[in-house]
């Protein structure tokens, strides 16, 4: 299998805060890969340097087979970086921020582009109107769809449904599933165990600066005590019932 | 593969559609920006005008240099505003990690603030004209004034560069503009400098704004600029390079 990520006792500090002491991970091309960590584990600041927008101490990091820290210009030829915050224009309209990236990327035809994009994503509706006006849930979609313009092989999601309602969460997972299916790897970061579970092939716990495991879900499990069968009652989540309730559930 | 540098020209004009945008859809920024400078100027010409003594009989030709300062001086606290709000929330982000030209961005904002500021400049100037300011100055001294005003908003515009770059909050982005704003109280702007007590004449005499503000006053009144013109260019320049190096420094620092 190519590699899509190769990272080797990565290294970043703070001042006095040593937030990475050695991270080594690898992802394979067109896979999901799910970093999980708590807070401040230091999973923005590995997507930071992975994305060239800062420089570790120490280690190495190879994205598309390019250094972030000799070739940088070659690797963000190569990636798109969906940041933990929304990284869309307010005062634009939705179709005026795709446009804009398009024309940043030099695409050939940026309206068409856009047009593609507000219709897959949902947002054709909204599309003239400005994103102050969107709500989380739009903006993330617009967010996301900003990054797929150029089709990047690999795209970087921090955190992508922190703070999303559970039925955006369901629409940012099947856009996240669709991007794997068309062959990109999606590199993704979170802190819900359970989006890891849904949707990762690969994951890898970072903590306290240091990836303590990595593998499959199945992989994972077998390192762990043997599951205990128990008959319980299976009473539905509330998560379950709200999106009955709703009757959205699974639609885009 | 492309290189980016191709493209730095192309990616530059839609970061600057982009901050353009972000103005004409604002406006009330372009209001703001003037008001204070208009009510300066009524306050100045028909409340103390009167007491004034500048040995013209026109106030606002005397007056008007300075108001466009203070304009000037107001309107780039709205560009490091703007920089830092970009900072802010994650759109540097996105455009440092693709491939286009590092500087496009920022050179966006720079842009901006140039335009931002000509359109404030062409307001006041228009209301100054129905208050009677009358110019005898040609043309070519017009585009002596219009040359320096737009090396006063580069200059400046690289300090607020500094100030939206580093700044922790919004409100620290702005306030450096506060001292800048007053700068032109203490010079030749509003009253001759020979009326002043020895201490406050000196420092008048040597700052940037009153070389600037005689230098605007001269040209506008179609009278000889003599050596003003150039110590008026030079502080401009100077302090252009010398904020433009350090704005530099502390964006490679921070993207």
């Amino acid at each position: 299998m190519e590699k899509a990520i190769q990272v080797k006792g990565l290294q970043k500090s703070y001042k006095q805060h040593h937030v990475l002491k050695g991270v080594d991970l690898e992802v394979e091309k067109g896979s999901i890969f799910a970093l999980l960590g708590s807070n401040g584990a230091g999973k923005t600041t590995t997507v930071k340097i992975l994305a060239t927008l800062l420089k570790p101490d120490g280690g190495t990091a190879a994205v598309n087979g390019f250094d972030v820290t000799t070739s940088p210009e070659n690797v963000r030829w190569s990636i798109s970086l969906t940041g933990q915050f929304a990284a869309v224009d307010e005062i634009l309209t939705g179709r005026e921020n795709l446009i804009m990236i398009a024309r940043l990327r030099h695409l050939k035809n940026p309206r068409h582009v856009a047009d593609d994009l507000l219709k897959r994503f949902g947002l054709t509706g909204a599309a003239d109107r400005k994103v102050s006006t969107y709500s989380g849930g739009m903006r993330r979609r617009l967010d996301i769809a900003m990054s797929l313009i150029g089709n990047p092989q690999l795209i970087f999601l921090d955190e992508p449904t922190t703070g999303l309602d559970p039925e955006a969460r369901i629409g940012v997972w099947n856009v996240v599933q669709e991007l794997a299916d068309s062959g990109t790897t999606v590199f993704l970061t979170t802190q819900y165990l359970e989006e890891a579970e849904q949707l990762a092939d690969q994951i890898a716990i970072l903590h306290e600066g240091r990836i303590i495991v990595s593998g499959t879900f199945e992989e994972l499990r077998k390192q762990f005590p043997p599951a205990k069968v128990e008959y319980i009652e299976k009473q539905p989540t509330l998560e379950e019932i709200f999106l009955a309730i709703i009757g959205k559930k699974e639609e885009k | 593969m492309e290189t980016t540098k191709n493209h730095f020209f192309s990616d530059m004009s839609v970061m600057l559609g982009r901050s353009m945008r972000h103005i004409t859809r604002s406006m009330d920024t372009i209001i703001t920006v003037c008001l204070t400078p208009i009510a300066m100027m009524l306050l100045f010409v028909y409340v103390f005008g009167g007491a004034i003594k500048v040995g013209t009989d026109n106030y606002v030709n005397y007056l008007l240099p300075g108001i466009l300062l203070i304009a000037i001086a107001t309107g780039i606290s709205y560009t490091a505003y703007r920089l830092f709000m970009d900072m802010q929330r994650g759109i540097f982000e996105r455009f440092n990690s693709m491939p286009i030209a590092r500087s496009a961005a920022l050179w966006g904002h720079v842009l901006t603030s140039l335009v931002a500021n000509a359109i404030s400049v062409a307001v006041i100037i228009l209301v100054a004209l129905v208050m009677g300011f009358r110019s005898t100055a040609g043309i070519l001294s017009w585009l002596a004034v219009a040359g320096i005003l737009a090396l006063f908003t580069l200059a400046l515009t690289w300090i607020a560069v500094i100030a939206g770059l580093s700044a922790k909050s919004v409100d620290g982005a702005s306030a450096f503009s506060y001292p800048i704003i007053f700068l032109p109280f203490i010079s030749s702007a509003f009253v001759p400098t020979e009326s002043m007590p020895p201490v406050v004449r000196a420092f008048a005499e040597n700052q940037p704004v009153t070389a600037i503000v005689d230098a605007l006053r001269a040209l506008l009144s179609g009278q000889q600029v003599g050596t003003n013109l150039w110590i008026a260019l030079a502080w401009c320049v100077g302090i252009m390079l010398v904020a433009y190096i350090f704005a530099m420094r502390v964006y490679k620092k921070r993207v």
